[in-house]
């Protein structure tokens, strides 16, 4: 059973987490807890209950106010998830743009649909809300990184590129 | 058109080399008024005459006037308080601050240092949305610049006075937007509204004083200061001071951030903005980010923007995103995807909004699939009007308006879904 499983926080997550925690009133630590949950999962590419647990323990505070945390914000993934996750905007400008060439493009070239991940576990599509790149439409986030204006050739660089590095 | 001046305010430093350095800023008379300020002690009052006089209103959506917001936190309460900035940017069709922060995060750096100052907040924070990865990094290093400078920190220019600023990243959530679910979000909460009253200013982040203003209103104060709140003022049309930031998206030749004078006819944004792609006609525009009313193309086309035009006209001026439709887009596809992204978004709080949005959200897809029927029509009205009004924030109102205003502005289109099947 996942519970049963202990995560530990590597003293890298430590310290950067700590760096969070120094932006806040002393008894204000729980104010870092959005970071926190984020070190870990660029880390870990998703939060399990122990990893909630651990950043739970780490900030002194309930675990079940993590948990309202981590549930609450689309950034997070609540199940294992590709190293990379391709975040795609369907709003309206990049509807307008014609984000369902892109959409569709992405999901034959790595055969898998929207909350989907890769066979070998590298890549999960996501249809995300405005990513406020609108001028840029249609528009994706992957790796911490904007992509604009794109076409089917952009795309085929960028996960190219993502291939080669993982 | 080109007598229309360009990027006069917050977009200063674009064309610049690094525009985002200390240096850049520096070269276009930043961060003189804080110097001034700090080694001056110039008087708050002052201060605030000048944004009231410059009719500068929040660039958030709200379009409420900062020199008045300023003055109701007193620098003389006593205690901790804060100003926070509203970089969320969730608002669909809304990309302003986003460049803001990476071409000219100092100006932002220091129409909060200044903030801090009228209040009396020793401590600010930037709430950056979590995708925000590249300009949070630019804000992180212009911040470190002006650290060293000794223009944020304690003992500021070797004075007496204390202001720090921090950085903080959200994960995810359009509603975090909304004010009091933003100070949730930083105290490490979900995001959930508060109850208003109480209003920020008196109990905010940690139930201290606060302050919060968009990322726009703050960068757009140094520029007042430094050159007059009469200079600002005439920038624009009466009641309208000074420049907007409107992020024109869709079906344009040239979509992007254009910054000009308030009251500059949307015709003219238009051409600016390399007109309608493919030489078509201008169908419709939601002229302040997806929550505000659609307007159709044709009344758009006699209008100026600015706050009061686009009111009387039926609509808001909102964040200042500009979204484009030509003459083939299907409306009601367009608004079956907005009802979508607020009964995702809704943080479900409130009960006319949490189940209202699903309702709008089904029935318009029911019409989309060609199962729609006529009383769809009015129960889409009457469900629109039920959540108006009757939330704990704007959210729900957000989700109604684009409804009532497609279907007053666009019926025959929903009718043709469902007669046709
Ligand atoms: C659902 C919702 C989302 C909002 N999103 C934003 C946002 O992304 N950025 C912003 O500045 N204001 C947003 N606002 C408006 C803020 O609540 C607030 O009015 C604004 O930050 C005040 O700053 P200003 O007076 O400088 O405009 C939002 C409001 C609502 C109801
Ligand atoms: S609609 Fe796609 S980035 Fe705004």
């Amino acid at each position: 059973m996942e519970q049963l499983i202990t995560f530990e926080l590597t003293p890298k997550m430590r310290l950067d987490i700590d760096a969070w925690v120094n932006k806040f009133p002393p008894e204000k630590k729980s104010s870092a807890v959005i970071a926190a949950l984020t070190i870990v999962q660029n880390q870990e590419n998703w939060l399990s209950l122990a990893m909630m647990n651990a950043v739970a323990d780490y900030l002194h505070m309930p675990q079940s106010a993590v948990y309202e945390v981590a549930t609450f914000y689309s950034m997070y993934n609540l199940e294992p998830t590709g190293q990379y996750r391709i975040d795609v905007c369907t709003n309206v400008s990049c509807m307008l743009c014609g984000c369902d060439t892109i959409v569709a493009h992405l999901k034959e070239r790595l055969n898998i649909g929207f909350g989907e991940t890769t066979k070998d576990g590298r890549f999960t599509l996501k249809e995300v809300e405005c990513l406020a790149a609108c001028g840029g439409a249609p528009a994706l986030q992957v790796d911490g990184q904007y992509h604009e204006h794109l076409t089917p050739e952009k795309v085929d660089a960028i996960l190219a590129r993502l291939e080669a590095k993982a | 058109m080109s007598t229309i001046s360009l990027n006069e305010v917050c977009m200063r430093t674009l064309g610049l080399e690094n525009p985002w350095s200390m240096a850049s800023y520096e070269k276009i008379g930043g961060y003189k008024i804080w110097r001034k300020i700090v080694t001056e002690k110039t008087p708050p009052e002052q201060i605030i005459e000048q944004l009231k006089l410059a009719n500068l209103r929040g660039r958030g959506g709200a379009g409420f006037p900062t020199g008045l917001k300023w003055s109701f936190m007193s620098r003389n309460t006593p205690g901790q308080k804060y100003v926070v900035c509203n970089s969320d940017e969730g608002e669909p069709g809304t990309f302003k601050d986003r460049d803001i922060l990476r071409f000219n995060p100092h100006q932002v750096i220091e129409g909060m240092a200044i903030a801090g100052y009228v209040m009396g907040a020793t401590i600010g924070y930037n709430y950056l949305r979590g995708e925000f990865i590249e300009p949070f990094e630019r804000c992180e290093q212009a911040l470190n610049e002006a650290r060293a400078a000794g223009l944020i920190g304690k003992n500021i220019l070797g004075t007496d006075l204390n202001f720090e600023l921090h950085h903080f990243l959200g994960a995810g959530a359009y509603i975090c937007g909304e004010e009091t679910a933003l100070l949730e979000s930083l105290e490490g909460k979900k995001g959930f509204p508060r109850f208003k009253p109480p209003f920020p200013a008196n109990y905010g982040l940690y139930g201290r004083p606060t302050n919060i203003n968009n990322t726009e209103s703050y960068a757009s104060v140094p520029v007042i200061l430094q050159k007059g709140g009469q200079w600002f003022l005439d920038l624009g049309v009466p009641n309208n001071g000074g420049t907007k930031i409107f992020c024109i998206s869709g079906h344009v030749n040239k979509p992007g951030n254009y910054e000009i004078p308030l009251g500059t006819p949307f015709k003219t944004l238009l051409e600016m903005a390399g007109g309608v792609r493919g030489g078509k006609q201008l169908k419709a525009v939601i002229p302040g980010g997806s929550s505000v009313p659609i307007l159709p193309g044709a009344t758009m086309m006699q209008l100026n923007m600015d706050y009061d035009s686009i009111s009387k006209a039926g609509s808001m001026l909102g964040s200042g995103g500009v979204i484009c439709m030509d003459e083939n887009t299907d409306m009601v596809k367009v608004l079956e995807r907005i009802a979508y992204f607020y009964y995702e978004e809704s943080c479900g709080q409130c009960t006319p909004c949490r189940e209202g949005t699903g309702w709008l959200m089904r029935t318009i897809k029911r019409i989309v699939s060609g199962k729609g029927q006529m009383r769809d029509l009015e129960l889409l009205i009457s469900v629109s009007d039920n959540i108006m009004g009757r939330t704990i924030c704007a959210l729900g109102d957000a989700a109604a308006m684009p409804v009532l205003s497609f279907i007053k502005h666009f019926r025959s289109e929903f009718e043709a879904y469902i007669q046709n099947g």
